[in-house]
């Protein structure tokens, strides 16, 4: 029997797997069982009321899936009275992911929403959509200190920082998040990205450019959780393109300590459960007691990166 | 073969009440697939389960083959044609259009296929309707036939007005035909399908009382000439949307749909709030 647990900073988890933010929501309650994930994981909600990007929002682009969303909330007060009454049904401990368009906000937003039934508090401060080009404060190590530091102070509750990929320098963002006192760092969001219809010219997207996930993803944010988990003391959650238990797995070795399934789930609702008992299963094949012996497990010990823009 | 279903009924010390739908992810297997003409094909899945839990206007979110040459990513959702529970089975009536329904069309007698449903709400029929008007065209025609099997099952009459570009693509006739609906087939080439023409025929049918609901889907220009229509008359009706879709439950905010809601404007998801839209809340 593989011993699943995991623990994020102050809160320990069932097993390491959860849904990531945006990709999940009550609908998936009809098919799957929420208490079986380690967390649960909602939508990115915001202080204000916000409608959204315009259609089309979603094209799939090779063995990835391109999206425009544009964060649609209806804001803090709907999500406490509406949508959290729905979440505090499960045992397993509730990540809200929030997003506001200033630090203040986003401090606001925490403040709020330190309630029951909420366990965790996840910045997305790098939803590629946000600003405009596609800028977020995840893009720097300055504007990230600033921001966490805001929410840190606002809340008592555990921090979850979602790091974006769109950065030069993850690394120093990461190294920023968690100077500032985050408790976790999620890597990551979508990569921004951009199609074309060659029989239209137009963009596919409503938004021109929107974030990439899935497969296609995957060696690029692995690289990133790798990086991030070097740079920085608190856990690393992985986030990009897990499919399958393999894809976990390497994820875990690269050295986080839970990862989040997003895109998966809409080709297969039951992805979740089936990395769970994948997972499980790996261990036990492998003679590993814990699933916490896979991470930062990769034997790169005797390796050198030979690389200099892989090396940040 | 088929996964068990979790419906889940829960509720709350404080009164919150959360009722999933029954939706199955499970596998059917082809039984049938066939080509109606040179666009369309005709797919019949042996798939018990979502067979019982399927009704008329929800659809399924299938996960399409993989070709050679096509690799559909995200799963493709499709319209019930038909559900069939005693039989154990499940049809879809499809227009070959690209990477998604190129894999679909790909799929082999015997071969298995991944869905996801029934997803979204169904048609209604009002209680005091005894005539109902469907209006369709192209695909459109897939998503309303399972309503007329549904009117006659309630002794409710049905005039079906099949609109398409020529006489060869015009779907289903003894599809609807063998649901008892009255099929009046209008087409582009002889200009019977015009705006003009079919409100005529329409304007008679209400004044027959043989239009106590109307529905449409396929076409914007047939859904705003019924939703003109039924403001006048005082008539209600339905009628089903499409939207780029992923994931089929209400997860991830793609298929949104800008629909009137008392006179403000609201982004609406087709695949957990629709795909059947109230008539006059709808836009094109």
């Amino acid at each position: 029997m593989t011993d699943m647990r995991v623990r994020i900073g102050s809160i320990e988890l069932q097993n390491p797997v959860m849904p990531a933010s945006g990709t999940f929501a009550e609908g998936l309650a009809s098919v799957l069982p929420f208490d079986r994930l380690g967390a649960l994981v909602t939508k990115t909600i915001t202080p204000e009321i916000r409608g959204g990007n315009p259609t089309p929002r979603v094209c799939e682009v090779g063995q990835g899936m391109l999206n425009s969303i544009g964060i649609p909330s209806k804001g803090i007060d709907h999500f406490i009275d509406e949508t959290l009454p729905f979440y505090r049904q499960f045992s397993s401990p509730l990540v809200v992911s929030v997003s506001a368009p200033s630090a203040d906000g986003f401090a606001a937003a925490a403040a709020r929403l330190e309630v029951p039934g909420v366990a965790v508090i996840e910045a997305n401060i790098s939803c590629p959509n946000l600003e405009e080009d596609g800028k977020a404060f995840a893009m720097y190590a300055r504007s990230t200190e600033r921001v966490v530091s805001k929410i840190r102070r606002a809340t008592r509750l555990p921090l979850w920082v979602k790091m974006t990929p769109n950065t030069g320098d993850v690394a120093a963002v990461a190294r920023a998040a968690e100077h500032a006192g985050a408790d976790a760092v999620v890597v990551a969001n979508t990569i921004l990205a951009m199609s074309i219809d060659v029989e239209t010219f137009r963009p596919r997207v409503g938004n021109i450019m929107g974030g990439l996930s899935g497969p296609a993803v995957k060696p690029i944010v692995l690289r990133m959780a790798y990086q991030c988990a070097k740079a920085v003391s608190v856990p690393v959650i992985g986030c990009g393109g897990i499919m399958t238990t393999e894809d976990a797995v390497e994820y875990m070795l690269a050295g986080a300590s839970a990862v989040q399934v997003g895109t998966a789930t809409f080709i297969r609702p039951l992805t979740m459960l089936t990395l769970i008992d994948g997972l499980a299963d790996f261990c036990r094949r492998k003679g590993l007691a814990r699933v916490t012996d896979l991470v930062g497990a990769v034997r790169d010990h005797d390796m050198e990166i030979d690389v200099i823009e892989a090396a940040t | 073969m088929s996964q068990p279903i979790i419906s889940r009924t829960a509720t709350k010390a404080d009164g919150v009440a959360f009722t999933a739908p029954e939706v199955a992810d499970t596998v059917g297997v082809a039984v049938a697939h066939n080509p109606v003409n040179a666009a369309y094909r005709h797919l019949v899945l042996e798939a018990p389960t979502p067979a019982v839990l399927a009704r008329a206007g929800q659809f399924f979110n299938l996960e399409c083959p993989h070709t050679p040459t096509d690799k559909p990513f995200l799963r493709r959702p499709m319209s019930l044609y038909r559900a069939d529970p005693a039989a154990g089975r499940v049809e879809f009536l499809y227009k070959v259009t690209g990477v998604g329904t190129r894999g679909l069309a790909a799929l082999k007698l015997g071969r298995p296929l991944r869905m996801l449903g029934p997803l979204g709400n169904g048609f209604d029929i009002p209680d005091a309707a005894r005539a109902i008007v469907v209006v369709g065209r192209g695909v459109g025609l897939a998503t309303l036939a399972p309503l007329a099997d549904m009117a006659a099952t309630r002794g409710i009459a049905v005039t079906a007005i099949l609109s398409a570009r020529t006489a060869d693509l015009v779907m289903s006739v003894e599809r609807f035909t063998a649901a008892g609906a009255q099929v009046e087939v209008v087409l582009d080439s002889d200009g019977t399908s015009a705006p003009a023409q079919i409100e005529r025929r329409l304007r008679a049918l209400a004044e027959a009382g043989r239009a106590d609901a109307l529905y449409s889907c396929g076409s914007s220009r047939l859904m705003t000439l019924l939703q003109a229509l039924g403001r006048e008359l005082g008539i209600a009706g339905e009628v089903a949307l499409e939207q780029q879709m992923a994931c089929g439950l209400g997860m991830c905010h793609c298929c949104v749909r800008n629909i009137s809601v008392d006179g403000a404007i609201e982004a609406r998801r087709v695949c957990i709030d629709g795909p059947v839209f109230k008539l006059n809340e709808a836009l094109p």
